[in-house]
Order: C-alpha cells, then structure tokens, then sequence
C-alpha cells in the first residue's frame, strides 16, 4: 500500500508567539516548531495501513521552510519510508496555493492513499486536505476518527453533532485525520537515528498563484484578571447574576 | 494531568545539541511526561519499581542506548544518552538507576569485557527488556573500598564457583542476570577481580529485597547470597581484570548519573517556580518576595552550570576525553547542587512540600541515595583530591 502523508511545521501549541516587526506574521526567534498534532494521527495512521497491508511506502510530504526537514524527520524517525520537502521561503496564507503545490507534487504518485491532519493548528484553515482532494478529483473524507479498509474500499467514521456519521468511500481518496484516530507512536531513539539515513528529497513547489495575503496578525487581548466575589453561600446569587448578565455563560 | 514540561534552558544550550539530539530528548520528555509521571507516586508509595514500564522503554532503545546497533542498541553518542538520563531522572531517580544499571553497569561490562559470543548472547535481549541484568560491586562490608571485597571464584572443574554475599544491589531481585565481581586470586590482591555472568536462576544464588528504605522506594534494592553458585568458563568475563574493570562501569554509570543529576533539579525548579507564582501569601505571590526569588536565582544558577558541565563532559566523551576524574567532578558536583536544589524547592513549597503530590520531597529523599551511590560525594572528594596533588588521600 502506497501512502502519502502531508505534515506541517508549525509553532508549539504552549509556545507563547510574537509579532514580527511586519504586523502579519510570527517572530520566529525563540519559537520551538513541532509537526501539527493533528498531521500526528496522519503518519501514524500511514505507518498502521502500511504494516496491516504486509507492505508498501509511506511518504511524507511537507511544504515550508528548509527548517521543516526536521518536521519531515520527525515523520522517517517515526517510520515513513521517505521525505519530500517542497521548500518555500515562507507558507504562503492561500490555502489553494498550497493545495495546488502539494496536488502537483503527489498527483503522479499513484498512492492509495493520502492522508492529512484534520486542520494546521496554527493557520486552522482546514482547508488543504479537502482542496487537493479537489485537485486530484478524488474522494475526500475530513476528520476522521475511525477507519477501515477493505479490498479498495474504505469506511470512515466522522464525529459530527451529535453523532457519529459513518461513510463509505473508493480507494484511492484523501482524508483527513482528527484526533483520536489512534495514539500517535513516540519516535523510538532508533527511529531517530535511522531517519538520517532516509531519503529526503528537497525541491521547489509548484505553487499557485497566491491570492490571499496575510494583511495583519494581531494578539487576542490580554484575559482581565479574576475576581473574587467572597466566601461561602451568601455570595451565590450574586456569582449566579453576574455569570448570566456580565459573562453569559448561563 | 501536570502541565507538559517545557524544560529549563537559561543559556539555550538547546542550541549546542545537534537535531537528533533534540529529537531523543523530545521522546524520553514526552514519555516521561505521560506514561511515568501519571504511575511514579503510587510506584514510590508502594516502594516498587514500575515493572511495566520495561516494554516500552526498551522499544524506545532506552537501554545501552550508547551502545552500538549491531547488538540491537540505539547507537547514540554520549551527549544523547546522557539526555535520556536527564529526562527520565526528571521523572525519578529509581527509574533512572534502572536504567543506569541495564545499560551502564551489566550491558556496559559485557560488551567492553564480555566475548564476542557473550555479546551476541546477552545484548539484544538486554537492550530488548527481555532479560534485566543486575550489578553486584558492593558487599556488607565493602562499601567506598570495593577492592577489599571477600566475595571468591575458585576454578572447580571446567568451571568456577563463587561464595559470598553483595549488598544494596539494585534491580537485584528482579534481574535474570547479575554482574557478580569477585577474587580468582588471594583476598589481598584486588587486581585479581574478575566479572562473571552469573544467571540468577544458577543454585545457590538468593536474592532477598532490603526492606525500610525511604529513599530511592521506586526502585529494587537487594541483597545477593552466592552459596556454592556453579557456573562455566563461559560465565567469566575474559577481558575484565583487575579493580579498574568494576570501577570503568562505574565511570560509565556515574556519568549518566552526572546528567541525571540535573534533570531532577530542572524538575524540582520548575515546580517550585510554578508553585511560587501561584501561591498568594500576605496578599502578593510568594514569587514576589525576595527571600523566594533568591532560593529561584541560586536554582537556576546552579541547574545552568550543571547542564554546561556535562554538555562539555558528554562532548570528551564522545572524543575519549572523559577521564574517571572528570567524571567524578561532574557527578560530584551536580549531585550536590541537586540535592540542595530539591531541598529549598521543598521548603519554598511549604506544608505541601511534603506531600507526595509535589516531587520536590521525592526527589529530596531519592537524591541522597544517588549522593551515596557510585562513589559517595566524600570518595569523589578525595578522587579529585589525588588528581589535584598526586598524593592519595585513601590508598
Ligand atoms: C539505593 C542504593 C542502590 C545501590 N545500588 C548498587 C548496585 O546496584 N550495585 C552495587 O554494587 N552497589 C550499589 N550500591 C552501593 C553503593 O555504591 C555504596 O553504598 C557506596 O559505595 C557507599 O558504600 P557504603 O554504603 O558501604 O558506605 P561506606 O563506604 O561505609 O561510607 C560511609 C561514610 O564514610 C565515608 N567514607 C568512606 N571512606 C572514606 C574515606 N577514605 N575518607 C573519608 N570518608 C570516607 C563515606 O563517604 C560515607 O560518608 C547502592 C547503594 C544504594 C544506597
């Protein structure tokens, strides 16, 4: 079984982030990158169908800064086969000038599959995956949860409003994973090192045009320090009133 | 759940470490973060090490990690096993000392003195988690002076039989093998120790755990009793000889301990720097007062010093520069400066410093074990003591 998984680099989740001195993107220095969780659920599920399968290739494929080839490491260290990084100075902000990069790259491939996380959690478009399914005019499944695969057909568990949704699909087709789809592998210290000696292949992306810019980023204001109301029974009512009229949760 | 660790870096020296570097520091921190953390209390309360950890640390390669991969170990440099030592003495020291044992103390001995057949017998399966090993120096009555040991092999037949009794041997009771030291010739004579392969299952051979510990409780501690133990010429060690072959283990131990030191200082500051900037006393953050923020400035003084020292000592290593000596400083040092750090994280802490919720006490109670082990911070005195003048102050 042939499978492409596309990863992204983007800032740690816990790391604080700055603006850059342009107003519309990140002050880098400082920031630990790590691959997007969600993309986690990706490889690892590349790595299950492939071992299930009795064989095949997992490849993983990044666009981004010549930094990501640490993020494409961390992929080969958990155990995909090979690495391609389409380098671009900087993630351009068009979701579809990526797909077309990424749909470009993988639409020769002949993979039976290909894989992305849900969502980046930094840009959270959700966008990609679904638009290079589009590309390369195949089915697309998003976030799913549970998966199986059957002689050139799949079935798929999404997690919907109030529910569980479930969908049949042909191979080949492009999903998209959302967490709890299975518990990511740590990468084993013999993962890391034999990621060295993988294949990781550099080159320019074919990106599209890019139509949307980033104009400006801003920080979400500052969260107001708590109040403490008092003590004990009597202050209820009044933590109750303020919960309904000043913070509107009730 | 604890929050994730983010670590503690005042002098980046996260920018001295190569990627793969990183990338095995990021493992064994997630790992410990959520597979020991969640299991060391309770482990601690009921004075066992966490046995079902084993599997999965050895999938990770935690074991002879250094090593190289032809015997199924990670083949890392010493800068990175000693990382794996930091981050899993964050978690506790007893799950570092197991660690240290497997892959310092028995798989270290048989790769550096064993033959090629008994590397090829014992190593995958060590570095697989399959056969825990077990280091047997120390007796009841030989402590810092190791060479005095009683413990004998004398030939019998094609083979050898060992008499004697080893004390405070950890993951002795739980170890399928044991690395027993002991005089082929005259009681006197230490240069006539030797290391033997010794399955714990041979007769004659007991292991009992010494019971009323209050340091290191996630973690064996054991009494060995070798009564007429039979064992073949396959058992010996063929190239150890002598004391210095024992104390070479140690240095190799007492190195990951050096770094190990450190973790559990990253962790007990980290803790006491949450703990301080939470906790309101006198209307205001204790974080806000002098007194604390002296205990948090000579905390990270002495962690940022420390993690230096055995960077450069891990980069020797890796060029065949890290003498005994050196080693000894650095384990020396940093073993201290954690031993005071745990403490006034402990106070810092208050009433709930004592509790096993918070790890300052654990790791305050643990650390004096790892001060007495591998050469107690007094020996490491007078080692650097002779390496300073020449003059031997112990022998
Ligand atoms: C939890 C734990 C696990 C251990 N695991 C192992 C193991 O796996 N394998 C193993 O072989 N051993 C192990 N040990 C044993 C350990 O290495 C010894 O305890 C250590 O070497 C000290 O020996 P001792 O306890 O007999 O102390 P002693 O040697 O009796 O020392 C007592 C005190 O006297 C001081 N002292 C001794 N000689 C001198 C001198 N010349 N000058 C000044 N002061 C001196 C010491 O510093 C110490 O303060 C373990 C110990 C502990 C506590």
């Amino acid at each position: 079984m042939k499978i492409a998984v596309c990863i992204k680099r983007v800032p740690d989740t816990e790391t604080r982030v700055k603006i850059a001195a342009d107003g519309a993107s990140l002050d880098e220095s400082g920031v630990k990158f790590i691959m997007s969780p969600y993309d986690e659920y990706a490889v690892e599920e590349a790595l299950q169908r492939r071992d299930k399968a009795g064989g095949g290739e997992v490849v993983a494929v990044a666009l981004g800064p010549d930094a990501a080839q640490e993020t494409l490491r961390a992929a080969l260290a958990m155990g995909a086969d090979r690495g391609v990084l389409l380098k671009a100075e900087r993630i351009p902000a068009d979701a579809l000038a990526v797909a077309k990069a990424l749909a470009a790259e993988l639409k020769d491939g002949g993979y039976d599959l290909v894989l992305f996380g849900k969502m980046a959690v930094d840009d959270y478009h959700h966008a990609v995956g679904p638009m290079v399914a589009e590309l390369l005019g195949l089915p697309c499944v998003t976030a799913v949860s549970k998966l199986e695969l059957e002689g050139g057909k799949g079935v798929a568990e999404r997690e919907i409003e109030g529910g569980v949704e479930v969908v049949e699909f042909a191979l080949p087709a492009v999903l998209t994973a959302e967490k709890g789809l299975n518990t990511p592998r740590y990468p084993a210290l013999k993962g890391i090192m034999a990621a060295k000696k993988k294949p990781l292949e550099v080159k320019p992306p074919a990106l599209g045009e890019v139509r949307v810019v980033a104009a400006a980023l801003a920080l979400p204001p500052e969260r107001k320090a708590g109040r403490i109301l008092g003590e004990g029974p009597d202050v209820v009512p009044e933590l109750v009133r303020l919960l309904r009229t000043e913070a509107k949760v009730l | 759940m604890a929050p994730r660790f983010e670590g503690v870096d005042f002098y980046d020296t996260g920018s001295l470490l190569s990627e793969e570097e990183r990338a095995v520091q990021a493992t064994v921190r997630q790992w410990v973060d959520e597979r020991l953390e969640p299991v060391i209390n309770r482990h601690y309360l009921e004075g066992k090490f966490p046995l079902e950890l084993v599997p999965e640390m050895a999938r990770l390669g935690f074991f002879g990690a250094n090593l190289p991969e032809q015997y199924g170990c990670a083949g890392l440099n010493n800068v990175a096993y000693g990382l794996i030592m930091q981050e899993l003495e964050r978690g506790d020291s007893g799950v570092r000392s197991f660690a240290s044992v497997q892959g310092a103390l028995v798989m270290y001995p048989i790769h550096a003195f064993g033959s090629e057949e008994q590397r090829q017998r014992w190593l995958p399966k060590m570095a697989a988690g399959e056969v825990i090993g077990c280091f047997g120096l120390t007796e009841p009555d030989y402590g810092s002076n190791p060479g005095g040991m009683i413990t004998t092999a004398r030939r019998s037949g094609g083979g050898w039989v060992l008499n004697g009794a080893k004390m405070w041997i950890t993951n002795g009771s739980t170890a399928r093998v044991a690395i027993i030291w002991a005089k082929t010739g005259a009681l006197d004579d230490p240069s006539g120790i030797r290391g033997f392969i010794v399955p714990t299952d041979t007769p004659g051979f007991s292991a009992r755990d010494q019971q009323g510990k209050l340091s290191l409780r996630a973690s064996d501690t054991s009494e060995l009793v070798l009564q007429d133990v039979h064992v073949g010429d396959d058992a010996l060690l063929p190239h150890s000889a002598g004391l210095k072959s024992p104390l070479s283990c140690l240095t190799q131990a007492r190195y990951g301990i050096a770094w190990g030191a450190v973790g559990a200082a990253m962790g007990c500051y980290d803790e006491a720097l949450r703990y301080a900037k939470q906790r309101v006393m006198f209307r205001k953050p204790i974080a806000g007062f002098q007194l604390q923020q002296q205990r948090l400035a000579d905390m990270l003084t002495e962690i940022t010093k420390a993690q230096l020292l055995v960077l450069q000592l891990g980069r020797l290593k890796d060029q065949g520069k890290a003498t005994p000596q050196r080693v000894s400083l650095a384990k020396r040092n940093n073993v201290n400066a954690a031993c005071d750090i745990a403490r006034e994280a402990r106070r810092l802490l208050g009433a709930n410093g004592i509790l096993v919720e918070y790890t300052a006490m654990r790791h305050l109670a643990n650390l004096e074990s790892v001060y007495t082990y591998e050469g107690t911070h007094d020996m490491h005195t007078l080692i650097l003591g002779e390496e300073i003048t020449g003059i031997s102050a112990f022998e």
